[in-house]
């Protein structure tokens, strides 16, 4: 312990004091201060790009998964339309035959009426001309018939029974 | 790769050769201080030597030797003496006048005289009066010369100005990215942020305190790493320095304490009235100790590793013959690579109990307490 304040110096306590201390404030000054700025604002530097970074793959990640969402929309829509498609063909299809039957049924129908028509009328003008013809005939073989008084009265009579009989059938 | 182990082994050569070359010498001044040529063993030899090489010195000797005339040669350079004398006022002159203790110096008509590494008022014919202690009785000036140790501070302090504004400068020039050198001590300084600074003393006010941790840490290591080489130089082995660097600390703690440092000094709380009046003398006793043991520490570790490694190569010396020789060289060697890491380490303890006693500083209270 002697030996200890024995080596104790008072200018070297002094000097070394004085030294350190100036030694400290030089340096806060040109050195540590400087560094550790520059060290502090470079962390924050790497840490801002990191947080950006991670904030562009979210992004990114967003983006991708809009697109994904995006191309099922599409193709959702994508296949309504061509539902909507085959079903409005299947349904043109459909409404051109039913109507085309309808116009056929319809035509059949009008050629049917007017064969008929047709036919009746051919067939009044044939009874119209057969009944003429008939007239004609009539006319020409009573004219020879009744040329004396007797036949005439007898074919009277006749008519008349004949007409008689068809007026009780017809009854 | 082969240039780091031929400076390594360089380095030792010319420990080795130093220690011989002083070793040689101080017999010689033995003789003169006591007067009477004394044949002594090379142990008695080895222990004044280190003795000597554990103290502070007025010049800067790198090595010297003796010539053929028998002469003491010193290799190195003279410093300033600084002397604050209440009689005759300052006085200035160059350390090369003591002949390295040697001789009286004269200046102005005063003469100066160096006994056991302390300087002493005395006269024309060098004459010192003794008490009984064996201490003596001289006037002595107030002492505020440039020795080795200041010089070396001083070299130390330069340097690491020199280092670390051209660090903070390559930060700027290079767009906050470190080069050369600064690759190196930029993961110290983030060391000493990240591991002792900020879970120490808290993320709230670590950043008043860096520049001391960061200065306290650089400066115990370098000048500790300057101790281990053959510049022989022994800074924070000296009580002087050590004492002042602990004082720092203590300061900065006392002065940035706050309400409830105080607080759990004189009147902890949360323990029974009468146990806080038994515990405020020990905490006050405490806040002293902790900057003793600081200083304490760092000081006892220096001196051992010192005192250790030079005991060890003075052995080569008391064997005397190759295979001693080379044995004591392995375990030297050895004993500097653990040396270099004491340097680190005890720079890192300095620091890191600074921080420790900052941290007490500045905590805040706790409701748990």
């Amino acid at each position: 312990m002697e030996k200890l304040f024995a080596d104790f110096s008072l200018g070297l306590f002094v000097f070394q004091t004085l030294i350190f201390i100036g030694l400290v404030l030089l340096l806060k000054k040109y050195a540590w201060k400087p560094i550790l700025d520059a060290v502090n604002e470079r962390e924050e530097g790497i840490k801002n790009s990191l947080e950006s970074a991670e904030e562009a793959k979210k992004e990114m990640a967003s983006i991708v998964a809009d697109n994904e969402k995006i191309l099922k929309e599409a193709r959702i829509e994508r296949d309504n339309l061509l539902k909507d498609a085959r079903s409005m063909k299947d349904k043109m299809i459909s409404d051109a035959k039913s109507e085309a039957s309808v116009e056929a049924e319809k035509l059949i129908t009008l050629a049917k009426t007017s064969i008929e028509n047709e036919t009746l009328k051919a067939m009044t003008e044939l009874k119209n001309q057969i009944a003429d013809l008939s007239i004609d005939i009539a006319e020409k073989v009573l004219r020879n018939e009744l040329s004396d008084k007797k036949a005439q009265m007898s074919l009277v009579e006749k008519l008349v029974e004949e007409a008689e009989g068809n007026f009780s059938t017809k009854q | 790769m082969t240039n780091k182990k031929l400076s390594i082994k360089i380095t030792f050569l010319l420990l080795v050769l130093s220690i011989f070359a002083i070793g040689q010498d101080h017999s010689n001044n033995a003789e003169d201080v006591h007067g009477t040529p004394v044949e002594k063993d090379v142990k008695a030899e080895q222990k004044e030597f280190i003795d000597h090489h554990l103290k502070d010195s007025y010049d800067f000797s790198l090595f010297s030797y003796t010539n053929d005339e028998g002469e003491a040669v010193h290799i190195g350079m003279p410093l300033p003496i600084i002397l604050f004398d209440k009689e005759d006022g300052i006085k200035m002159f160059m350390s090369s006048k003591f002949h390295h203790g040697e001789d009286i110096a004269e200046t102005g008509g005063v003469f100066y005289k160096v006994y056991h590494n302390k300087i002493y008022k005395t006269d024309e014919a060098g004459s010192l009066d003794f008490d009984e202690h064996h201490h003596p009785t001289n006037y002595k000036p107030l002492d505020f010369s440039v020795t080795k140790n200041v010089a070396m501070i001083l070299i130390v302090s330069a340097l690491m100005f020199w280092l670390f504004t051209n660090l903070a400068k390559s930060y700027k020039t290079n767009n906050g990215i470190p080069t050369g050198a600064g690759r190196f001590f930029e993961p110290l300084i983030l060391y000493i942020r990240d591991e002792i600074a900020i879970p120490n003393i808290g993320e709230k006010h670590y950043k008043r305190y860096m520049s001391h941790l960061l200065t306290i840490f650089f400066f115990v290591w370098f000048v500790n790493l300057f101790g281990l080489t053959p510049l022989g130089v022994n800074v924070t082995g000296n009580i002087t320095v050590t004492l002042a660097l602990a004082l720092v600390t203590f300061f900065i703690t006392t002065f940035t304490a706050n309400k409830n440092y105080w607080s759990h000094i004189f009147w902890m709380p949360g323990v029974p009235k009468l146990m806080r009046i038994v515990l405020a003398p020990i905490e006050v006793l405490g806040m002293f100790i902790k900057p003793f043991a600081l200083m304490i520490r760092l000081y006892a570790n220096m001196v051992a590793g010192h005192v250790v490694l030079m005991s060890i190569i003075g052995l080569i010396f008391v064997f005397g013959n190759w295979m001693g020789g080379t044995l004591t060289f392995g375990l030297a060697f050895g004993l500097s690579i653990l040396e270099l890491l004491v340097a680190l380490l005890q720079a890192y303890i300095f620091t890191m109990l600074s921080a420790l006693y900052f941290g007490s500083a500045v905590e805040e209270s706790h409701s748990d307490h």
